[in-house]
């Protein structure tokens, strides 16, 4: 299929090509998908990538493994933390380092909160994508407090780079601490007000329900993950499925829904930011002294020759390092599996016959980081 | 000379009529624009214009000069001339509606026998100068703005009519001022509730404002039918969303809110305009707030939702008037 406009147009005469990206409000970046219309249904839907990349993994190849933890940060911006988690462990399992306990209850606790930080900004970009205007501005607002209590601790608001090879940069205090029980509770006392204002708008639930359905065989055809597999009802989460870290340690629920649509996924967001907050409690609550680092992690790290694997649960789905090594410390190359390129690949299908606006809502269903995408 | 003099009462109050519609168009354009902005402010947690005069009050002004200020452009392969033209179209039948209403008892440009006729007829000019518009601009998205904008009010039309309908037969006039003055005990909210909510819900879609906007679905279409216009030619199609809303909530006023009828005030024949602009106001704050509220629905139901419900129970609302006044 050709990228261009007018050959299309030319190709699919009685149809009508609407070029919607790279500029376009609810692509959420620099994300294009040309659309093939009839009236206002879209009969064929080709998304075209490529407009951020910026060769993350060839940049893996000439500098050493340890070095590249901030470059994971800039692949998902919202999930940076959860992404800085996944390669810390990949190293870590590569070179055979044990983690301090500290550690690991301090990077649950962060990643937690990165995730919820994640949802909420999907929450009030997806309604801004469906025209309600004001949610977004609810949702920063109780997003800004988890940016506050991570500044004080990562130093950066946005692209962290807060996770080392063995450890963490910098001990949490008390004000983080108290920090994260204080907004704990801000965020459960605002439950109900979203559940009410938003959840149970009926014209939300008419855009919603029915809509984008996909089932768990759709799923497994093109490797989606995350929220839109669990509102198929597969209770499929990395945390459960593959427990990494400590979270195994926690007793939390995964959501999930029924029809797979994209009220399903919705909720599914929406509980998983309960759930997150259970784990931050129950790992506050269990956080042990100790150091922040671990002892002799050598300055210049060299990964013994061969293959090695960690995924996470990031906020959009299973993301997954793969490295191979040659015995020095660059690797030889890092491929890194990003959910949102997975969950793109379905839209095609998912919204073949649909109307425009169902379109806009199966898209922001899908919850698209673009540079993750286009890594 | 003698005829001139004979004329010369009714061109004066043709021209001070003419002034007054200009005055309240734009005033009631700068005192929207503000208020919209600092309420979606307030809903959103924010305080709005803060920066230009004491709370933002000049912000308006500062904008209008801003786009005054701005380039007409004019896309390479729109047509020119149907692309300058829409804008006026939309814009210059909108003080015509102005001279009909009965702002108060002595306050009111002409008392037509077929004001209301008057009023929907160039209300509805409006939708043509749109069509022009996002046909002229020769733009995919402008052309998906219109085909929705057409079929939308078009449509909506006929709800409206009909809950109209309804106290005009109970008046038994197209009159406005024999419509005011046949609330004089009970105002038709209270006899037409039925009429006067669908009434509310038709003038959300014909004014295309959210959860209605679908014209200018800003997620779906970047910005609907005026997404190629810049300047004072955008700022002519937002005067007359503006001056429309004031229109179609100055028509609720007058045919279900009593008009200017209220608590007496001296010189009440004057001073009922005070009643009739705070009921028009409390409309548009009410057309306000849902914006700021609601998602915007998707188009087919939004059809739906005329065809099956809206007109359905109109109409059932229209028999039942019929029958009741003939009855009665």
């Amino acid at each position: 299929m050709s990228m261009d406009v007018k050959a299309l147009e030319d190709d699919r005469h009685h149809r009508y090509v609407l070029n919607m990206g790279p500029q376009h409000p609810s692509t959420h970046g620099v994300l294009r998908v040309l659309l093939e219309l009839e009236g206002e249904y879209a009969m064929n839907l080709l998304p075209v990538l490529g407009y951020g990349h910026r060769c993350h993994e060839k940049i893996a190849e000439f500098k050493p493994a340890k070095s590249f933890m901030p470059n994971t940060a800039r692949m998902d911006y919202l999930g940076a933390l959860i992404y800085n988690h996944g390669f810390a462990q990949l190293l870590e399992k590569a070179a055979g380092i044990e983690v301090p306990e500290r550690v690991e209850y301090i990077r649950v606790i962060t990643s937690e909160l990165n995730r919820i930080q994640s949802h909420l900004l999907w929450y009030g970009a997806y309604l801004l994508d469906l025209g309600a205007f004001t949610p977004i501005m609810y949702s920063f607002d109780d997003r800004e407090h988890i940016l506050d209590i991570l500044e004080d601790v990562t130093g950066s608001r946005l692209t962290y780079c807060y996770f080392r090879v063995g450890g963490v940069s910098k001990d949490i205090d008390e004000k983080f601490v108290t920090g994260t029980r204080a907004f704990i509770k801000r965020l459960r006392s605002r439950f109900p007000m979203y559940e009410d204002l938003v959840n149970g708008n009926i014209i939300l639930q008419k855009r919603l329900i029915d809509v984008g359905e996909l089932t768990p065989h759709i799923c497994a055809r093109y490797g989606i993950t995350g929220p839109l597999l669990r509102g198929t009802g597969v209770a499929y989460d990395m945390r459960r499925a593959e427990p990494y870290s400590i979270y195994s340690k926690f007793d939390f629920e995964i959501p999930t829904g029924t029809k797979g649509d994209c009220m399903a996924s919705f909720m599914v967001r929406f509980h998983e930011m309960e759930q997150s907050l259970r784990i931050i409690e129950q790992a506050l609550d269990g956080l042990p002294e100790g150091p922040i680092m671990a002892a002799k992690v050598p300055k210049k790290l060299k990964i013994p020759a061969g293959d090695y694997n960690s995924s996470v649960e990031a906020p959009r789905g299973e993301l997954s390092y793969y490295l191979v090594s040659d015995g020095s410390d660059v690797p030889y190359r890092l491929k890194v599996r990003t959910p949102s390129y997975s969950n793109l690949s379905v839209i095609p299908e998912m919204c073949q016959g649909m109307l425009l606006s169902d379109v806009v809502s199966a898209m922001g269903a899908l919850d698209l980081v673009i540079p993750e995408i286009d890594r | 000379m003698e005829t001139f003099y004979s004329i010369l009462p009714e061109l004066i109050r043709i021209v001070v009529c003419a002034v007054c519609g200009a005055v309240i168009v734009f005033g009631n354009a700068l005192v929207m624009g503000y208020a919209e902005r600092k309420l979606a402010g307030h809903i959103m947690l924010r305080p709005g214009p803060m920066e230009v005069g004491p709370h933002g009050i000049y912000q308006l002004v500062i904008d209008g000069l801003k786009l005054m200020g701005k380039q007409l452009v004019v896309p390479a392969k729109a047509d020119p001339l149907l692309f300058r033209f829409a804008p006026l179209l939309a814009f210059a039948p909108v003080f015509v509606p102005l001279l009909v209403l009965p702002f108060s008892e002595k306050i009111q440009g002409f008392d037509l026998d077929i004001g209301l006729l008057v009023i929907l007829a160039l209300a509805s000019i409006n939708l043509l100068a749109i069509l022009i518009g996002g046909w002229a601009s020769n733009n995919k998205y402008s052309l998906f703005g219109v085909f929705r904008a057409v079929s939308q009010n078009v449509a909506y039309e006929i709800p409206m009519l009909l809950s109209l309908l309804a106290v005009v037969f109970m008046t038994n006039s197209f009159s406005l001022k024999a419509v005011v003055a046949a609330q004089s005990p009970v105002w038709f909210i209270v006899i037409q509730p039925l009429a006067f909510l669908i009434y509310l819900v038709s003038i959300v879609a014909e004014t295309n404002r959210a959860p209605f906007d679908l014209p200018e679905a800003e997620s779906e279409l970047t910005a609907g039918f005026h997404t190629e216009y810049s300047g004072m030619s955008f700022s002519l199609f937002v005067l007359a969303e503006y001056a429309n809303m004031f229109i179609v909530s100055s028509v609720a006023t007058v045919f279900f809110l009593g008009g200017s009828s209220g608590i007496p005030l001296p010189y009440f024949e004057y001073s009922g305009i005070i009643w009739f602009m705070l009921k028009v106001y409390s409309l548009m704050f009410f057309l306000v707030w849902i914006r700021w509220t609601y998602p915007r629905t998707r188009f087919d139901q939004l059809m739906n939702f005329c065809w099956k419900y809206l007109i359905p129970f109109a109409l059932v609302n229209l028999l039942i008037t019929v029958v009741m006044v003939k009855l009665l």
